[in-house]
């Protein structure tokens, strides 16, 4: 490289580069831009002897810190389980019914419980836990499997038709698919269901659904049709209809029946946070 | 000229700077990439893991169609916020078989990696069918469609071949009866003891809620109801896979 020119306006040497006439100057980097970039270097060497960095050949370089993202993580969590733990001990071992009695645990459990309905139970439940067709409103009186404070923890742990051994369950048969009933009969017995809570299906015999109704359904929704909460079969003359109470809907579940599934909570929360949860929704509209 | 002007000789030789490029590249990912592969804390085996089973396959072919990794990560990161959330962090080997792997960067729904056995099979129907229906606030699209779509089981064994070029560890057995077991998955009547020892820990149901069609709703809510479920932590000792 022969070429060494000085431009004359500036005093700064050129690259040589030319062109139509226009030469480029050989500025240095500004001073600020070359400390910082030096200083990224130091930087970066010291981070690497502070945090894991370099591969070897059976391991990593630990680094001076000994720091491990993994490690931190499970750290954190374990510190708020930890301090939740000021109040939360208490809950693990007290009963669902001193927690209630117990302002701080209550209000603790109150608190915990609305977190995790969040999480875990609004998809379905609703956020409001008002429930939507075939989820059931956690607001209201009604409960399908009971809605004591210990019935709702023991279905949030179980869960309904789950993979959880102890699951609670219950099997409607499906009257009409599996030809139990024919048309004609199930018009009259949904008549009949439908005339418990003051409504009518047009052409059904009342009296004839009656009598089917007792040979068919009372053994589990009762010989008053109230439901039975021991197998969670619906009380059928509230008004309240998981799946509609409009005349089509009543036939198409006696037909078809519903087989709604709830999944188990039991190892994906913790006790603290079903008793919680238990809490919680007994609050909303739960029942003795 | 002195050292610091020698990289005259670069600028000005294209073919020398190509050269030197390379080599540097080549530094990095010497460094940066083979440790990868031999290095026994990155390659973490963990018991439960095994290949999908054909079904949940078709279902993760179904997710990566649909787009659903723009909007939903399959990647709990170790941090106590989403742990706190979603359960424990993700685990490397959860993603052992998964080409291309689904971890996502953005998410405008919540992460799916655990989200196996949360809700009910009807209530993934429902909410794929109309995600209004189930989650008001929601901004999903709907995907009504998969519930008529009929899947195309035939091809499946085409995918669990291309998958064992790249390392997944199906045997010739697994291929050979691979239809057989997508549709042994969705019929809980049938015989299903071979597909269960193939594939440990598979749920076998009518996922759709219509047992009489096999359709693309049936693949999709298989795969996401084992999603994170393969790993048993109450066994999986955290301190001995600390990195």
């Amino acid at each position: 490289m022969a070429h060494e020119e000085i431009d004359k306006v500036t005093g700064v040497s050129t690259t040589g580069h030319e062109w139509d006439g226009i030469k480029e100057l050989n500025n240095p980097l500004p001073r600020w831009w070359l400390w910082v970039f030096y200083a990224c270097i130091v930087f970066a060497i010291g981070y690497a002897f502070v945090y894991p960095a370099v591969p070897l050949v059976s391991g990593y370089t630990k680094g001076l810190l000994g720091h491990s993202q993994r490690a931190s993580a499970l750290a954190e969590a374990e510190a708020g389980r930890a301090e939740r733990n000021v109040v939360g001990q208490n809950l693990a071992n007290a009963g669902l019914e001193e927690i209630k009695n117990d302002p701080k645990m209550l209000e603790f459990a109150m608190a915990q419980g609305r977190a995790a309905f969040g999480d875990n139970c609004a998809p379905c439940h609703g956020s409001g836990a008002t429930g939507s067709k075939g989820y059931p409103n956690l607001q209201d009186d009604d409960w399908l499997w009971g809605g004591t404070l210990a019935d709702i923890e023991h279905t949030i742990t179980v869960g309904i038709r789950s993979t959880s051994p102890d699951t609670r369950m219950n099997d409607m048969p499906r009257f009409g698919a599996d030809g139990l009933l024919d048309a004609k009969q199930i018009r009259n017995v949904a008549g009949y269901v439908l005339s418990l809570s003051g409504n009518s299906v047009k052409g059904a015999d009342v009296e004839a659904g009656k009598q089917i109704f007792a040979e068919n359904c009372t053994s589990c929704h009762g010989e008053d049709a109230k439901g039975i909460q021991e197998l969670g079969a619906p009380n059928l003359t509230d008004k309240i209809w998981l799946y509609g109470g409009d005349e089509a809907s009543v036939i198409y579940t006696v037909t078809n029946a519903h087989r709604g599934v709830m999944p188990t909570w039991a190892g994906k929360l913790d006790p603290v946070t079903i008793k919680s949860l238990a809490i919680y929704v007994h609050d909303l509209g739960g029942g003795t | 000229m002195g050292l610091m002007q020698k990289h005259v000789v670069f600028e000005r030789n294209s073919i020398v700077l190509l050269i030197g490029i390379l080599i540097v590249v080549a530094i990095g990912g010497l460094v940066e990439i083979v440790p990868l592969f031999y290095l026994k804390s990155t390659i973490e085996t963990v018991t439960g893991m095994r290949p999908y089973s054909p079904l949940e396959l078709a279902g993760r072919n179904i997710f990566i169609r649909e787009g659903c990794y723009l909007c939903h990560s399959q990647m709990i990161r170790p941090m106590r916020d989403e742990i706190e959330r979603y359960g424990h962090f993700s685990l490397a080997a959860e993603s052992q078989y998964d080409h291309p792997f689904q971890w996502g960067s953005k998410r405008t729904g919540p992460d799916l990696a655990r989200v196996g056995g949360k809700y009910s099979d009807d209530w993934h129907v429902a909410h794929l069918v109309d995600p209004r229906s189930v989650v008001p606030a929601s901004v999903m699209p709907a995907y009504p469609f998969l519930k008529e779509m009929p899947l195309k089981a035939a091809l499946i064994a085409e995918d669990m071949k291309t998958l064992r070029l790249q390392g997944v560890p199906y045997t010739d057995e697994d291929i050979a009866n691979a239809e057989a077991d997508l549709k042994a998955q969705v019929n809980p009547d049938g015989m299903t003891e071979g597909l269960v020892a193939r594939y440990p820990k598979t749920v076998v149901r009518d996922f759709d809620g219509n047992p009489n069609k096999l359709t693309e709703m049936d693949a999709l809510v298989a795969y996401l109801q084992m999603l994170g479920t393969l790993v048993d932590f109450s066994t999986y000792d955290d301190k001995a896979n600390l990195r």
